[in-house]
């Protein structure tokens, strides 16, 4: 262990307590900082496990320092000091402190080497996100937060309810391999770091959620939860069969929601989906050659992700409205937010000489070797697929389409900023990608720019944009609707208003009838019977008695006589009573006396 | 650039001239010639015996485009479209 190092993550998650109460310049300075701080720290970190902490006969381990977690934890310190920069102009202690918090939870997730210390960071993520959502303060945004934090509670008992299985059944909290061999538990971990990911019908948080965030927390968003996922499926479930399959799924089925989709946002967070689907078939395929391209295609993923949701962000920011019906022609009013947005639009799309062709080719090849082809066919659809949403819908609606009249000045300057800079390391990744290629987990001597490769990639892209070129010239192409689309989330939203209303009329009356029951009828016969319990006991069995026996008449004076004492208290008593009670009397003063 | 110009007279911008569409779409179609000419020159290290098809990418990126748009609008759109304020009510 090292003296002056802290744990990473430590440090971001501390730095919020100042965050949220400086204001102005110092804590502007303040958020600049801290990012490079914490990433200074996390690279003086030796390799192995440092900072073992002893708990109940375990050990905790706060850091494990290998290849897997320190790429991940330097593209989360970049991201965060580019979300920081993107958000410097937003006086809110709320997302101040949450962005930081949520940042710090991930980095601390990543270099979490027990299920323990994992499964804080992870809900710690949770809770942070959920305000990042809330702090946009709308009705909106409040439901969707509480969705966000609902759905991620019910994965995190999942995952928790596998981490104590995991932990009964090996005997220890390490956190590393673990597979689906080990039954419920290794599968109850499974979901849990599932639902994170954003698996298909599991799905349905992410663009519930994430447009309705702040403009500057859906930059956050867009990088953590997510990527923080993948890192742990593929540290815990590399060469699982079943992630190939899901992952192509993922690949394919969001671009079809997106083409339909109007808010600019939401069609980002179904891009989100279809490109953590190209990491999952990496995690599933398991060779060196796709885990190095699920890493590196989470590394270029999350820059230009966080570039085209700061993109729309800045939109959104400066115009009030991000429907695609709404926006439009802004290039005229913000030409350096829509020369980023390209870049980031080129990126995602994977065009040669930016940073999504040197890594999604990765998985493509691996899934080549592998024999994949349906799975290769599924990746190859998407990928035209994302030239659709990402490529082309984001900056044509927002910057070019139809004028929408809007003039309004461009982006605050921080803002261009931070977009500025991911836009840079996008094109640096794309054009010069040893630096990221010697970051990855397993050594790779891989050439993404052979003639052929750039051929191939550019004649898919080139040809679909031709297609939509003349889809739109000959009005064939589907128009942009003021409309939402359902999702599997009206299961739990309309869902959860029905079972609301079985519950008001099954359960509510229930309630009425046991309250009907129980406290106003079998209240008031008790109360009516306790006001004489002796005379009504007599009564109940002179009743009884009169059942068995028939109604004579000496019953019916016996009753009256018991009725006429009852009412004025005045039994007989025998002097047999008299003695005994004299007795108890003489005796209890002796006791008190001895 | 003035950032908060009025809408300049139609013919003034570069990107609404008239001339401006039908030079972007020579350009396109420029390229995507020089791609599939260049396709017959490289040397490509192919997989899939499909891969060696002349075109095969070209021909599958404009089909998958069409085929994806297509179902969306058709198919997809006419089952989960809702007034926005469906989830309000």
């Amino acid at each position: 262990m090292i003296a002056s190092a802290w744990p990473p993550g430590l440090i971001l998650i501390l730095a919020a307590l100042p965050a949220a109460l400086l204001r102005g310049l110092p804590r502007r300075a303040w958020m600049l900082l801290v990012p490079v701080l914490s990433l200074l720290n996390m690279l003086s970190l030796p390799e192995g496990n440092q900072f073992l902490v002893p708990f109940f006969r375990q050990e905790l381990v706060l850091a494990r320092v290998d290849r897997l977690s320190v790429v991940f934890g330097i593209i989360f310190h970049i991201i965060a000091f580019i979300a920081n920069l993107y958000a410097l102009q937003v006086e809110d202690r709320f997302q101040n402190a949450a962005g930081l918090v949520y940042a710090g939870a991930a980095v601390g997730a990543v270099f979490a080497g027990d299920l323990f210390t994992l499964f804080v960071f992870w809900e710690m993520m949770t809770l942070s996100a959920t305000f990042l959502i809330m702090a946009r303060r709308t009705e909106k945004a409040m439901a969707a937060g509480f969705r966000y934090f609902m759905v991620h509670v019910v994965s995190g008992l999942c995952l928790l309810g596998g981490i104590l299985l995991q932990v009964q059944a090996t005997g220890t909290v390490a956190f590393g391999h673990i597979g689906l061999g080990g039954g419920l538990s290794s599968w109850l971990i499974f979901i849990g770091f599932g639902v994170n990911s954003a698996w298909p019908l599991l799905h349905f948080w992410l663009p519930d959620a994430y447009p309705e965030s702040t403009v500057t927390g859906a930059v956050f968003l867009s990088a953590f939860t997510t990527k923080t996922a993948v890192y742990v499926l593929a540290r815990a479930f590399p060469g699982t069969e079943a992630l190939i399959w899901i992952g192509a799924a993922m690949t394919v089925f969001p671009i079809f929601f997106a083409v339909i989709e109007n808010n600019l946002r939401r069609v980002l967070s179904y891009s989100l989906i279809n490109q953590v689907g190209f990491m999952m078939v990496g995690i599933g395929i398991g060779t060196e050659l796709s885990l190095n391209g699920t890493v590196s295609h989470a590394f270029s993923h999350i820059l230009y992700k966080a570039l085209l949701f700061m993109s729309m962000g800045a939109v959104l920011h400066q115009t009030g409205k991000i429907n695609a019906t709404d926006v439009g022609g802004l290039y005229r009013s913000m030409p350096w937010t829509c020369t980023f947005c390209i870049v980031g639009a080129a990126s995602i799309s994977a065009f040669p000489l930016f940073s999504g062709f040197v890594s999604k080719s990765m998985v493509m090849e691996a899934a080549a070797l592998g024999d994949l082809r349906l799975v290769w066919f599924m990746m190859l659809f998407a990928s035209a697929g994302v030239l659709h949403h990402a490529g082309i819908k984001i900056p044509f609606c927002a910057f070019f389409s139809h004028d929408s009249g809007i003039r309004c000045k461009e982006a605050p300057l921080p803002m261009l900023l931070a977009m500025g800079l991911a836009a840079a390391l996008c094109i640096g990744i794309g054009v010069y990608p040893q630096p990221l290629y010697s970051l990855l987990p397993y050594p790779t001597d891989f050439q993404p720019y052979t003639a052929g490769h750039v051929i191939s990639q550019a004649q898919l892209l080139l040809f679909a944009a031709l297609a939509f070129a003349l889809m739109l010239l000959s009005g064939t192409h589907p128009p942009e609707i003021r409309a939402i689309n359902l999702d599997v989330d009206v299961l739990t939203r309309k869902g959860g208003r029905a079972f609301y209303r079985f519950a008001d009329s099954t359960l509510n009356a229930l309630n009425d009838w046991a309250d009907e029951v129980f406290s106003r009828r079998l209240t008031r016969g008790l109360a009516q019977f306790f006001r004489m319990p002796v005379c009504n006991l007599q009564r109940l069995g002179f009743r009884a008695l009169a059942l068995l026996y028939g109604n004579h008449e000496w019953m019916k004076q016996k009753m009256s006589v018991s009725e006429a004492r009852c009412e004025t208290g005045a039994h007989p008593v025998g002097d047999g009573v008299l003695r005994a009670v004299l007795l108890l009397t003489v005796l209890t003063i002796l006791v008190l006396l001895w | 650039m003035n950032m908060n110009a009025d809408n300049p007279a139609p013919g003034k911008e570069p990107l609404v001239r008239p001339g401006t569409l039908k030079a972007m779409m020579a350009v396109l179609f420029a390229v995507l010639a020089a791609l599939l000419l260049a396709e017959g020159w490289a040397h490509r290290h192919v997989i899939f015996p499909w891969e060696e098809w002349y075109g095969f990418y070209a021909a599958f990126g404009f089909v998958a485009y069409v085929v994806l748009v297509f179902v969306a609008q058709y198919v997809l759109r006419p089952i989960v479209m809702r007034d926005e304020d469906y989830y309000d009510r």
